[in-house]
């Protein structure tokens, strides 16, 4: 970011206040719902949480390019902030963590594994790049029907670069030049594996090259660069201009999950050299030094948000667990009996 | 294009091909995708002339990689297109099982019905044609398992028909699986109008009362020979058609059980762990006290694959005599 930060710089793109402040609350809110899973988990109350501190620059950047109501989102299970941030209700991200039937999937999928078709957000599996084919037919159905101005965003993380159905969907998007934009949450890390074990190119985005693709890089915790460029190559990809390949860069302050450990595999030390990248803080003291907001309002910001996720929370807990008998239903249309 | 004239004979290459043309024809949201089904007209001439009818956008001609022209397909389906996809051969479905498998069988029930997945998988399968180890293979006990997938197999010309325009309705997936062997050996009247037959229903191909043979694919044809060829003989064999793998029609099976208390179970797939376990697990536990022998299996041998010598792949495959034979034995039983 600029070393003198005025509020004509962070206008660039054709931003304007209420668009700063908006990615400045998405951030914060992503924030506090995965912390509140953290929580949650270390209260025993919850099974299971995944963060994505380090990651909100990348998902309110992306989610304001996001056309609501004509794109479809693709994403994987580290966007909790671009799924809130292109219209998905922060109860549904609770209802998810405490696995209820009142959540869109009936309390079937992990956290962190939303469904919203009236929103155009695509459901997804856990399995690393096999949603990305989905993403590439959702692309070309658009094309198909001549739906211009409507564009697919398709989001995943470096070690998923690594997949065959990555490679299969970079290739198959670029020969039929189709409305999709991949975006690659670079978080140096796959679990345990660091990018250096991934791949041998030192960006992802040299493998664009190899399929005839544009690429681009930006940083990932500058929000501003993020809608900059995802703006940028969604306009393209909704005008004809075929599929971008985005880079951002970002990294994973926490561990993968709470299941993983990550002192088994990376120094405390590592984590504090980029802390300096972390977005929020970052992003916070850019728009108060512009002038773009007020202290004061940042925290009046950050307690309406904890309000706000305290009361999703209370609401979602004391919703019910899906019926036993939830488990047969919706594997066809009709009966989930093998024998007719 | 040259196409069916009302009720003709057709062989079942004829069948699929005209199926495929109506849907295309029909509704704009089908179209088919796989490896060289545009200009070469797959390769069994089935999609031939499709491109310039409907045009490269509804006739695509996929980059060589199965995964993605499942996946694609899958994506397709849930942004409201009814696709098509196309596995050149069965033999090379494996790069796709992740997509099929993971993804579109689950696309309903993961979504709690948020999403829908209405595609049909096509391929060809089953040996006999000297395809050797990786292009005669028989695939649907690696799906059948799958909650979430329906598995066809049908092989005659009208079944083929009513089967896939059910397929292409289908809100679920569905793996279409055509014998290949059938393709031009199987003739038979077709119904111009547009049918649909059920998914999960069987079909009595032979009436009989002394024993019962469910079969599918290549296999049911040979089962009716060897069945005429019994009757001859004054014994009477009832020959069932599964058509449909997953859902089974018990109701079939077990009312011919319940009549000829005898069952033998025939596929070219190999035996363990096969279509014929599940059946006879399910007869055992419906119709345990209705059976006066016990229940056999005649299937493939639990090797890999068939060779490509003449003599490995006819050691491979079940003959008519083989069939006959067996047919006779619990008859007598
Ligand atoms: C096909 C598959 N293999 C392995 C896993 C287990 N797994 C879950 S996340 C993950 C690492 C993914 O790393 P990356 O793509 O960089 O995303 P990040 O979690 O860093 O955001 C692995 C190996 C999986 N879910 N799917
Ligand atoms: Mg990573």
């Amino acid at each position: 970011m600029a070393e003198a930060i005025t509020k004509p710089a962070l206008e660039r793109h054709g931003l304007d206040e209420e668009q700063l402040r908006w990615m400045l609350r998405n951030m914060l809110l992503q924030r506090t719902l995965d912390n509140r899973g953290f929580q949650l988990n270390r209260q025993g109350k919850i099974p299971f949480a995944t963060g994505s501190e380090g990651h909100e620059g990348i998902h309110a950047g992306s989610a304001l390019a996001f056309a609501r109501g004509r794109d479809v989102l693709v994403p994987y299970y580290r966007d909790i902030g671009l799924c809130i941030g292109i219209g998905m209700e922060p109860l549904q991200v609770l209802l998810a963590m405490f696995a209820r039937a009142a959540d869109i999937s009936g309390g079937r999928q992990f956290p962190n594994h939303f469904t919203g078709r009236a929103i155009g957000l695509m459901s997804i599996s856990s399995i690393i790049a096999a949603h990305l084919p989905h993403a590439v037919g959702a692309a070309y159905a658009m094309k198909l029907r001549g739906e211009s101005g409507r564009a697919v965003l398709a989001s995943f993380g470096d070690g998923a670069t690594s997949e065959g159905e990555w490679h299969e969907s970079m290739n198959f998007a670029a020969v039929h030049a189709l409305p999709i934009v991949f975006l690659c949450e670079n978080n140096e890390w796959a679990i345990s594996t660091p990018r250096d074990r991934q791949m041998k190119v030192r960006d992802v985005v040299e493998k664009a090259d190899g399929y005839g693709m544009r690429g681009e890089i930006v940083d990932g915790s500058d929000p501003i660069a993020v809608y900059g460029v995802m703006n940028g190559a969604l306009e393209r990809a909704r005008s004809g201009g075929g599929p971008t390949l985005v880079e951002a860069k970002c990294y994973r302050f926490l561990s993968h999950t709470t299941d993983d450990d990550d002192r088994t595999y990376r120094t405390r030390e590592e984590i504090e050299r980029h802390r300096h990248l972390d977005p929020v803080p970052r992003f916070e003291r850019v728009l108060v030094e512009a002038g773009v907001i007020t202290s004061d309002d940042v925290s009046a910001m950050k307690r309406e948000i904890l309000a706000h996720v305290n009361d999703v929370t209370d609401r979602a807990e004391a919703l019910p667990y899906p019926l036993a008998s939830d488990l047969y239903t919706n594997v066809y249309e009709g009966t989930h009996e093998p024998w007719l | 294009m040259a196409v069916a004239s009302p009720s003709t004979v057709m062989n079942n290459v004829e069948a699929v091909r005209h199926t495929l043309y109506e849907a295309l024809k029909n509704d704009e949201r089908t179209l088919v995708l796989g490896e060289d089904v545009g200009a070469r007209g797959n390769v069994f001439l089935i999609t031939k002339g499709f491109i310039e009818e409907f045009g490269a956008e509804r006739v695509i001609d996929t980059p060589l990689a199965e995964a993605s022209i499942v996946g694609v397909a899958i994506g397709m389906a849930m942004e409201g297109l009814r696709p098509i996809a196309e596995i050149q051969f069965a033999d090379f479905i494996y790069p796709a099982f992740n997509q099929i498998v993971g993804e579109a069988a689950k696309t309903r029930y993961r979504s709690n019905g948020d999403y829908t997945c209405p595609l049909v998988i096509r391929t060809p399968y089953g040996g006999g044609v000297r395809g050797a180890l990786s292009h005669s293979v028989s695939i649907e006990a690696l799906f059948y398992h799958v909650p979430g997938l329906k598995i066809v197999a049908p092989s005659f010309p009208a079944d083929i028909k009513g089967l896939l325009n059910a397929a292409i309705d289908d809100p679920d997936p569905v793996l279409f699986l055509e014998h290949k062997k059938t393709y031009r050996l199987v003739k038979g009247e077709v119904p111009s109008e547009h049918y649909t037959i059920p998914i999960g229903l069987a079909d009595v191909k032979h009436p009989g009362d002394a024993l019962t043979v469910v079969s599918y694919g290549l296999y049911v044809h040979q089962a009716i020979e060897a069945a005429q060829r019994l009757a001859g003989e004054g014994l009477s064999v009832e020959v069932i058609d599964l058509r449909s793998i997953r859902p089974m029609d018990r109701t079939t099976i077990l009312a011919s059980v319940r009549k000829t208390h005898k069952l033998l179970i025939v596929h070219e797939d190999n035996k363990f762990g096969g279509i014929g376990a599940e059946i006879a697990a399910m007869v055992a536990e419906e119709a345990f006290f209705e059976l006066d022998a016990p229940i056999r299996r005649l299937c493939g041998p639990d090797v890999p694959a068939m060779g490509y010598a003449l003599p490995l792949e006819e050691e491979f495959m079940v003959s008519t005599d083989e069939m006959a034979d067996a047919m006779r034995e619990l008859v007598r039983y």
